[in-house]
């Protein structure tokens, strides 16, 4: 039997595909268990997106317009390793979310919230050699949704990782630490109680802007190698 | 697990902002070789209702076999113009048009080779894990001896195989659940 090359989740890190309270979830869930495949030369790569070339304001969402936008600019920054704590150089970190009144620039939110059109909230970045990413961008707002009555989903910001390979491929959402709404947010509480933490950031002093802004810090963790297997 | 990983979240309904102004729909520029192939995914939910937000990825290798990764120490051209990565958002039809070319073989660890495939991630609102899956090509000889679709009981073989239209366009259903349930691998 050949080993995988990318370790394999324990349970209890991911939702299940099912979360009930999640509304959903139902009717977009598979009914039968996913078949293990191991893993192939089609599984260990996967796209860099390598020949993408970044400008340079797509990782400060406050200045990709001709205006600032309004709300609470903060610093989000971390870093990009897998389980095994190595890096992943150069990873390519793709967010988006909503303006600081909590309305996403997309024509399908309706929210009953202002647009800020000096906001559109997307924004990409490589990580540098050691996985460390930094956006600077404005505090999202709560908004609610129709999941259930009287639903508000928390801040978050939404991520979206490669890593090195199809198996690796991740999307996720930062939300911030200690939100009240986290307690009764369906999506968040989906995640194995264990785990759910893992997707808050902390705020982080030392990296805060004097005069200028805060600061949060976020590392997404990546599935790592197996251990090389003694020849 | 002094480094724990990171739970998944679902891309929910208003990625496009980000993700699809830079989407890559037409993966084979004209200098890449291989047969040119114009392909449709389209998705459905388990009551088998279209799903006009979701998204589509592609993995897949070029037309010689090789996949543009380090990863691939094999012998084999590299087209330069072909990363083999696609993505595109479906449209108010639960579909997504990729153009693409036709990927070559590549082999299986345990030895023999696959036959050509490509990998696809399916993401919407409510589903909160990346659902992983792949497509073959329908009378393709090498579909026999798969070692994937072995691993596959054959009633739900064709729910993995794309099918050539009148037009030639390649398509394939993806349901996420109900009768039609697209098999789905754990990676």
């Amino acid at each position: 039997m050949t080993q995988d090359t990318y370790q394999r989740p324990a349970p209890g890190q991911h939702p299940a595909n099912l979360s009930p309270e999640y509304k959903s979830t139902p009717l977009r869930s598979p009914g039968k268990p996913a078949i293990v495949l191991p893993q192939s030369l089609s599984e260990i790569t996967g796209p860099s997106l390598a020949t993408d070339h970044l400008g340079a304001l797509e990782s400060d969402l406050t200045r990709q317009r001709s205006g600032e936008p309004l709300g609470e600019r903060i610093v989000v920054h971390g870093r990009i390793l897998d389980e095994n704590g190595k890096p992943v150089p150069q990873a390519m970190v793709e967010i988006w979310q909503c303006n600081a009144a909590g309305r996403y620039h997309h024509p399908g939110d309706q929210h009953d919230a202002p647009l800020d059109p000096n906001f559109t909230g997307g924004g990409r970045v490589r990580a540098d050699g050691e996985g460390k990413y930094e956006f600077i961008t404005i505090k999202p707002g709560a908004y609610p949704w129709k999941n259930h009555h009287n639903a508000w989903r928390p801040a978050h910001i939404h991520f979206s990782l490669f890593g090195p390979a199809f198996a690796t491929r991740l999307i996720t959402q930062m939300y911030f630490p200690d939100d009240p709404l986290l307690a009764y947010d369906p999506i968040y509480n989906s995640v194995p109680a264990g785990a759910r933490k893992r997707l808050q950031a902390s705020f982080d002093m030392e990296t805060t802007r004097p005069e200028w802004a805060l600061a949060y810090k976020f590392d997404v963790v990546l599935r790592g190698r197996n251990a090389t297997p003694m020849e | 697990m002094s480094h724990p990983l990171t739970p998944s979240q679902t891309i929910g309904p208003f990625y496009w902002g980000t993700l699809v102004n830079t989407y890559r729909a037409d993966m084979a520029p004209p200098d890449v070789a291989g047969e040119r192939i114009e392909l449709v995914l389209s998705l459905f939910d388990g009551q088998g209702a279209l799903v006009p937000d979701g998204l589509f990825e592609i993995w897949q290798a070029n037309s010689h076999g090789r996949y543009n990764h380090p990863d691939d120490r094999r012998n084999l051209p590299l087209d330069t113009g072909f990363e083999g990565f696609g993505r595109a958002s479906t449209d108010a039809k639960g579909e997504s048009h990729f153009t693409t070319v036709r990927p070559g073989r590549v082999p299986w660890p345990a030895g023999g080779m696959q036959a050509a495939n490509i990998n696809l991630s399916i993401f919407a609102r409510g589903v909160l894990n990346r659902l992983a899956t792949r497509l073959y090509f329908d009378g393709d000889p090498a579909l026999a001896e798969d070692p994937v679709l072995k691993l596959v009981e054959p009633a739900r073989r064709a729910t993995l195989i794309a099918k050539r239209d009148a037009a030639g366009v390649w398509r394939l259903p993806i349901h996420i659940g109900g009768a039609h349930e697209t098999v789905f691998f754990d990676v």
